[in-house]
């Protein structure tokens, strides 16, 4: 009988790695299409090390305490590459539990002459682990909340590319609503393009913009007032008819502000802006 | 005490600012530029701003108080190379600067002011031969 919960760990190491590796592998949740069963054998292989190594006697009542900084960081690795890899919270939270699990049976098995004690020690393993299932569980959400916030981010570069069509012209497909963000997004790109490349012509294409609002009106006008102060011309393209109807039902001057049905008039004028024509190459043929 | 260079070039005046301005300066660069333009005649006048990178509502008055004043004594005004930060600025200030000319950088506004003003003289000469 083992009076230590330290000793009982290191005891059974090799037994308690074992039955939680079994246990993982007969469960619903296995996912070997995600991480093979190697794989899986070596991380729960370090994770059990590191349990042994911390837990003793007087720290296994106190989750808080320095000595589990080590354990608690491992398992937040473990978790957060877990959320990476598309596990569910359902799958990461049973693989810290089937830990549990097996840590109990072991110990049924080991004090099975001494109920008073078994209950004492459960229960304190239960709290460690306990523990460990929430810290698992907040790096978790933590992880997905971070593959949230970088896709968001993603898709706020990647919605406002400002394109060279030709020398001196440039090219912003604005795809989606236009708020506040976006637009400070759109207006900061598109003003630092036209410093980079010198263009004195830019064309707002607003075809994928899907409704037009007196703010999103708003928005465009100030984009295009800073990009007059810079010293270049804007026009905006790719008005639908809807919108043409809004934006005069709404009361919104554009006036000011050249305006073309859709990207290749806007590019024609601004071909004509720059004193440029393009011609048919067959045309050309006959006159020669 | 700091003076921003008023420099002339043909029938222009050019003015590069190059320190950040603070209100004292706006004020006696507006002085001296309208002084400037009585004194030379002078049809034009490029503000070189592409070095500046602090802006205020003040700044933003000051420059479209110079361009109207020099309206006034028949000269144009173009404000050359701002920065997008700058522009951003101003556009949130609400100053879209309605009065005034911009262009990219200082050649671009030199190309600008001669077109205006070539187009300008045309009309002037239109007209002369209208009253005669």
């Amino acid at each position: 009988m083992t009076n230590s919960v330290a000793q009982f760990l290191k005891k059974n190491k090799a037994l308690l790695l074992d039955t939680w590796i079994q246990k993982q592998l007969a469960s619903d949740t296995l996912r070997d299409d995600l991480m093979t069963n190697d794989e899986l054998r070596l991380q729960s292989e370090e994770l059990v090390d590191l349990l042994v190594k911390s837990v003793n006697d007087n720290n296994i009542e106190q989750t808080e305490s320095a000595s589990f900084d080590e354990l608690f960081e491992l398992l937040s690795a473990i978790s957060m590459s877990r959320a990476r890899q598309g596990f569910s919270p359902r799958e990461t939270g049973l693989y810290i539990f089937s830990l549990k699990e097996a840590i109990f049976e072991l110990l049924q098995q080991d004090l099975s002459s001494d109920p008073l004690l078994l209950f004492k020690t459960s229960l304190k393993f239960n709290r460690l682990l306990d523990s460990f299932g929430v810290v698992t569980f907040e790096t978790f959400i933590k992880g997905r909340e971070e593959v949230i916030f970088r896709q968001t981010e993603e898709i706020s570069d990647i919605s406002t590319p400002v394109i060279q069509v030709w020398d001196g012209i440039l090219a912003l497909p604005i795809i989606g609503t236009l708020d506040s963000a976006r637009t400070q997004v759109v207006m900061e790109s598109l003003l630092q393009k036209i410093v980079d490349t010198g263009s004195g012509i830019a064309i707002l294409d607003i075809s994928g913009v899907p409704a037009v609002d007196s703010l999103v009106a708003q928005h465009l006008i100030k984009t295009v007032s800073a990009t007059r102060l810079m010293g270049a011309d804007c026009i905006i393209s790719g008005i639908r008819p809807e919108i043409a109807q809004t934006v005069v039902h709404l009361g919104i001057d554009l006036s000011n502000i050249i305006t073309k049905a859709s990207l290749a008039s806007a590019l024609k004028h601004a071909f004509s802006m720059n004193r440029l024509t393009v011609k048919r190459a067959e045309s050309e043929k006959k006159v020669l | 005490m700091d003076k921003i260079p008023i420099l002339r070039m043909g029938a222009f005046l050019l003015v590069t600012i190059q320190v950040d301005l603070y209100d004292r300066l706006a004020l006696n660069l507006e002085t001296d530029l309208v002084n400037m333009v009585h004194k030379t005649g002078a049809r034009g006048v490029l503000i070189d701003i592409s070095a500046v990178s602090i802006v205020d509502s003040f700044m933003g008055r000051i420059l479209g108080n110079i361009a109207s004043m020099t309206r006034v004594l028949d000269a144009e005004t173009v404000v050359v190379g701002m920065q997008p930060a700058v522009a951003i600025t101003l556009i949130e200030l609400g100053l879209s600067l309605s009065g005034v000319y911009t262009a990219l950088d200082v050649e671009r506004g030199m190309a600008l002011l001669q077109t205006k003003l070539g187009s300008d003289d045309e009309l002037t000469d239109d007209d002369a031969d209208y009253t005669e």
